[in-house]
Order: C-alpha cells, then sequence, then structure tokens
C-alpha cells in the first residue's frame, strides 16, 4: 500500500471516529448527591446533607487552576444574587495544601462556605474528570446537572438552571 | 513535488479532523517580557533588547509580538585572521503569531521578519497542538517556511537565495503526578546559497598558506530528537533533563546533554542552575587545512562545522511579586537574571593568531563566553 | 569529495503518518482512563514545571547555541499545565 493510498484509509479511518464528544461541557444527571463531610477554615465542619431543601451548586476548584479563578467572582455573584431564595454555592476546594486556596481567597474573597478536600477523597467520589467542574444538585439533594471546565458564557447557563431549580419544591 | 505536497496536505488535514472530537485546552496566559541580552566571547560582543507582549483579543484568540535587536561588535577569531577589521552590525527581528483555541485544539499561526545590512530573513509557520486521555497527552505538529535573501555589503551584485522548511512533532506526556515528559522530533531542510560570502578556508601553499573563498553544498537536511523532562520534588523545586542527537547530511552528528535544578524559596524567590555539554564531529568537507586550492568540490573553514565541544554552567535567580500600585491591572511580575558559562573546545580548528608555529601545527582553538539575560516580566 | 545530500523523507513520512493513525485511533479510544486525575495536577501546574516558563530567555538561549553550533531543531516543548477546561 502506498503512503498516499495508507494517509488516505487514516483519513477515512477519522471520519469513521468522529463519535459524538466522548464528554459533553454540560450534561444531565440523576440520582442522589453522595453526602461528604470536610473540614473548613474555621471549627465547623461542613456537610453536603447540611444543606437538604436548599438548591446546592457545589463548585470543584483549585489555586492552581486558571478557568477556575476566571468563574470565582461570577460565582460569588450568583451566590449573593440568590442565597436568600433557598440557593447556596458550596466550594469544594482541591488543593493539596489550603494554604495555597487561602492566599488566593485572599485576592478572590467570597462569602460561601468552602470545604478542603485535601486528600481528594469527595472528588473521586464525585468522579471528577475536569476542572473546575459544577454540580447542580436540587432540593431534593439529587444530582441535576454537571459542568466542566470553564469558559465565558457558562455563567449564564449555571443562572438559568439555578433559577429552575429553585422553583421547584 | 506534487505528491508530497498532496501527503503534507493529507496529514493536516487528518490532524485537524481529529481535533474536532475532543473538549477544550487554555490557551497562554497574558504577558509582557522585557530583557536585556548580551553575549560576550571570542572577540564578539552581541547585546540588544527583546520584547514580548502576548495579550488575548478574545476567549479564543491570543497574539503576541516579538520584538528583538542584535547589536554586533566583532572582532572574532574569524575576523582577524582573515585579515578584517573590526565591524559593527546591527539585526533587527520582528515577530507576530496568533493561537487560535478550537475545544481541545490549538491552531497557530505567525511569521517572523528580520533584517540586517547584508541578510534579509523571512519565516512563516503553523502549528497545530492537541490534547487528549484526559489532558495527559499533547501532540503538536509544525511546520515552518523560510525565505531568505543574502547579500554582500562589499558587492552590490551579489544577491542569493535560501529556502528552508521545517517539519516538527512533539509529544508531551504527563507520566505521574509529578513528572512530565516531552519527545521531539524535527526535520529541517535548506537549499540554496548556504555558505558565509565573507568566509574562507586556507591551504597549503609551498610558502605557508593562502585563502580561498569557502564553498557548501546547495542542499541541507538535518534530523533531531530531543527528549525532555521535569520531575517535581515536595520542597517546591524541580530536576530538568534534556538529551538531544543530532544528524545531518553534511554528516554533522551531534548530541547535547542537559541537567538542572530549580529552587522556589522564601515564597517570592526562584533560584536554577543548569549544566550542558555539547558535542559534534565535524562536517564531510570540513578542513582546518587543505592541502590545495580547490582541493575538494565543497571545502568549509566554519569552526560551527569543526569537531569540538562546549560546556555551560548556568545559574538563574527571580524574584516574583505583585505590584500593589497596579491594583487589577497586573496579576504578578518577576524580575530575573540569568547568566551563563560557556568553554568552547575545539578539536580540529587552529588558533591562526599564533603565528610562531609550523602551518598546521598552531594551537587548538578554544574561548570562553558569558551570556547574561536581565528580564522583567509582568502577567495581566 | 562532493557531498550528495539526497533527503530520505519516505521512511520518515511513514513513520509520522503511523504516529498519527495511532493517535486518532486512541483519541477514539475512551476507555483509557487518565491516571492522574484533573484534581492531581497541583504539581504539573507549578511555573517551575512549565516546559515554556520565560518564552523570551529560553528562544534567545537557543539562539545563542544554533549560531555557534551546527546542530538545530528540536528545541521547544510544550503541553502539560493545568489541564483545565
Amino acid at each position: 500500500m502506498t503512503l498516499t493510498a495508507r494517509l488516505l484509509a487514516a483519513l477515512s479511518l477519522c471520519l469513521l471516529t468522529l463519535s459524538p464528544l466522548t464528554h459533553a461541557a454540560n450534561q444531565t444527571l440523576t440520582g442522589a448527591a453522595p453526602n461528604f463531610t470536610l473540614p473548613t477554615f474555621g471549627k465547623k465542619q461542613l456537610s453536603l446533607n447540611d444543606f437538604k431543601g436548599e438548591v446546592v451548586m457545589v463548585n470543584f476548584w483549585a489555586s492552581w487552576c486558571g478557568p477556575c479563578r476566571e468563574e470565582m467572582p461570577l460565582i460569588e455573584d450568583l451566590h449573593k444574587k440568590y442565597s436568600k431564595l433557598g440557593f447556596t454555592v458550596l466550594g469544594v476546594n482541591v488543593d493539596a495544601n489550603p494554604k495555597d486556596a487561602a492566599k488566593m481567597l485572599k485576592e478572590i474573597p467570597v462569602s460561601f462556605p468552602i470545604g478542603f478536600d485535601t486528600k481528594n477523597k469527595v472528588s473521586e467520589l464525585y468522579k471528577v474528570d475536569s476542572m473546575p467542574s459544577t454540580v447542580m444538585v436540587d432540593r431534593k439533594g439529587n444530582m441535576r446537572f454537571l459542568h466542566r471546565g470553564y469558559k465565558p458564557g457558562y455563567e449564564a447557563d449555571y443562572e438559568k438552571q439555578i433559577r429552575a431549580l429553585i422553583r421547584e419544591p | 513535488m506534487a505528491v508530497t505536497d498532496l501527503r503534507r496536505w493529507l496529514i493536516l488535514l487528518c490532524t485537524l479532523l481529529f481535533a474536532l472530537q475532543a473538549r477544550a485546552a487554555v490557551l497562554p496566559p497574558d504577558r509582557a517580557d522585557i530583557m536585556y541580552h548580551k553575549y560576550d566571547g571570542g572577540g564578539m560582543t552581541i547585546d540588544g533588547p527583546s520584547l514580548l507582549v502576548r495579550k488575548s483579543v478574545s476567549d479564543n484568540v491570543s497574539l503576541s509580538a516579538n520584538y528583538y535587536v542584535d547589536q554586533v561588535t566583532s572582532a572574532s577569531i574569524d575576523v582577524i585572521t582573515s585579515g578584517a577589521s573590526p565591524y559593527t552590525e546591527e539585526r533587527t527581528e520582528y515577530s507576530l503569531s496568533g493561537d487560535y483555541l478550537l475545544n481541545k485544539t490549538i491552531i497557530s499561526l505567525g511569521m517572523t521578519t528580520s533584517s540586517e545590512n547584508d541578510y534579509d530573513a523571512n519565516t512563516w509557520f503553523f502549528g497545530i497542538s492537541q490534547d487528549f486521555f484526559g489532558d495527559l497527552s499533547t501532540l503538536a505538529l509544525s511546520y515552518s517556511y523560510g525565505a531568505d535573501d543574502v547579500g554582500m555589503s562589499t558587492d552590490e551584485t551579489f544577491d542569493e537565495e535560501i529556502r528552508r522548511q521545517n517539519y516538527q512533532i512533539s509529544w508531551t506526556q504527563v507520566v505521574t503526578k509529578n513528572l512530565i515528559m516531552n519527545l521531539n522530533y524535527n526535520i529541517i531542510t535548506d537549499e540554496g546559497f548556504l555558505n558565509n560570502p565573507y568566509r574562507s578556508v586556507r591551504y597549503r601553499t609551498e610558502t605557508g598558506y593562502n585563502f580561498e573563498a569557502e564553498l557548501y553544498p546547495e542542499t541541507h537536511t538535518s534530523h533531531s530528537v530531543a527528549v525532555r523532562a521535569r520531575y517535581y520534588l515536595p520542597i517546591r523545586a524541580a530536576f530538568l533533563f534534556e538529551y538531544r542527537r543530532f544528524n545531518d547530511t553534511w554528516e554533522i552528528n551531534g548530541y547535547n546533554l542537559e541537567f538542572g535544578y530549580i529552587q522556589t524559596f522564601l515564597e517570592h524567590w526562584t533560584a536554577e542552575a543548569r549544566i550542558r555539554y555539547y558535542k559534534q564531529s565535524d562536517a564531510e568537507f570540513y578542513s582546518d587545512l587543505f592541502n590545495r586550492a580547490e582541493e575538494f568540490t565543497y571545502r568549509a573553514r566554519d569552526k560551527e562545522l569543526s569537531e569540538f565541544t562546549d560546556t555551560t554552567f548556568g545559574v538563574g535567580i527571580s524574584y516574583e511579586f505583585k505590584p500593589q500600585w497596579a491594583g487589577h491591572w497586573i496579576e504578578k511580575a518577576s524580575a530575573n537574571l540569568m547568566l551563563d558559562f560557556i568553554n568552547f573546545d575545539y578539536n580540529n580548528f587552529r588558533d591562526l593568531r599564533v603565528d610562531n608555529r609550523p602551518v598546521g601545527e598552531e594551537p587548538l582553538y578554544s574561548f570562553d563566553a558569558t551570556v547574561t539575560r536581565l528580564f522583567f516580566s509582568v502577567w495581566f | 569529495m562532493k557531498t550528495t545530500a539526497t533527503p530520505r523523507h519516505s521512511a520518515r513520512w511513514r513513520a509520522l503518518a503511523l504516529l498519527i493513525l495511532t493517535a486518532l485511533l486512541a483519541s477514539g479510544c475512551s476507555s483509557i482512563k487518565p491516571w492522574v486525575k484533573p484534581y492531581e495536577r497541583t504539581n504539573l501546574a507549578d511555573p517551575i514545571m512549565s516546559f515554556s516558563r520565560d518564552p523570551v530567555a529560553q528562544v534567545y538561549m537557543h539562539h545563542v547555541y544554533q549560531a555557534r553550533e551546527g546542530a538545530r531543531g528540536s528545541e521547544g516543548g510544550g503541553g502539560g499545565g493545568c489541564g483545565c477546561n
């Protein structure tokens, strides 16, 4: 088989394997959100179950992640806007050293609770496969939406989903 | 050439297609760098500025521009022994490039133009880079085309060309949480007037030796393969490793081996140290002393094509800070100084400034050079 | 001692094509799970682990060597980083 023929075969293979995106940026989920307990800055521990009855936006972030830094102020805006309507953001920081997270929070202060998943147990539990990752949990404690990564414009999707979930009983 | 062109287009098209299957990567961060560079060694001093600005102009596009100047003052061994007088010269280079992010693919386009009083060079490049395996692997392919105009300051009618093509494939792999490696294969092929119009070779005469113009083949193809690694140590330090092998159609075989260590300390400071060893064999048509004029079709006495080794010891220090007065405009800034000390040791290039030796038995040449890089970077 | 420089591209192109083909097949292969998870990339995201930490300084050093050594090529490295998005 000549080289050109081989390349044409490769090209056809390209087209054949052009499958739908293996990982969609925006996905619906089903099932109960696994509970977890994490340490925080203060003495109190943080559990997902503490927020049952509220819409929770679980946001996995790290200080070394560029897109996480980009979306943090926007997430803070969402938290401030909808927290009185039964919504909260729950930040899960995956830094190996919480000091790095603290440094970033000094530059980008937030008012929502943050748990430190230094051993990455919660990340494993939620099968986190991109940074950042956002999981929307409804009032009944079920996972509803997953967002992989952050690109400008995602915050509009977040807001749409939050408003829809808040309206649910 | 038609079939080869088709092959190349197919490869590029293939790469573009599989690019559409994936998710997202990130563009390089916005930054500006201003550097003062200086090379001082072997009777030559070359210094000047280098400026770089990189800015994202939209969510998917990042542009960068570079301005670079070499101010040359040369009284090198080539100049002295050929009887020429020391000269000064200036070379200016401009580069512009753009990166376009499409899911997990980055497409890059760019061009560089460089000019001095007797040489103009233009290069255009295209690159495509793809992340996959959960972002643990990056495959990058690039192609560049260069067109040079070679002139002579002493002869206005002299006008030659060089055409250069460069194919590169690079694979970067995250091996463990602490180890990242890169494998790079590069083919460069040029054709045209490849020698230096001012340089000469020497040949034996009855009374000693004489000079005649050098003459190189009209084509040159080279292959290089390199492996690099960075290994992280939990004390905020890293080991660096590089090994590159080179060979070409002029029968030069070379390799370099580099080890380095970087350490961050006291939160703001980073120090690094490197050691690099390079060794090459000479070109097939190289000789320090030919037996007679036009002994062979091709002849060179450029020490760059001789058999030699060079050893570099480099140190660097950086201070990173966040300028409070800049507010939100500047994310962080750094001040850096790097010094490299290189020793060149030639095995078959002789120092003709020494005139009390029989022809062909002059001492072998060696010299030291110091390279200084002083630069400031800002990220915004 | 005339040098005939005849580039032998075909073997190299074959190798290149095979590599790309492998990459194509591999990218369609979602069964290979990343062994370093996206949240485990703290160390890899450290600037000192970047192959192109100070591009201006690095490019200049390559130029210093290229102008004085016979070897050229394979001078850069990319990829790695935070692996985000």
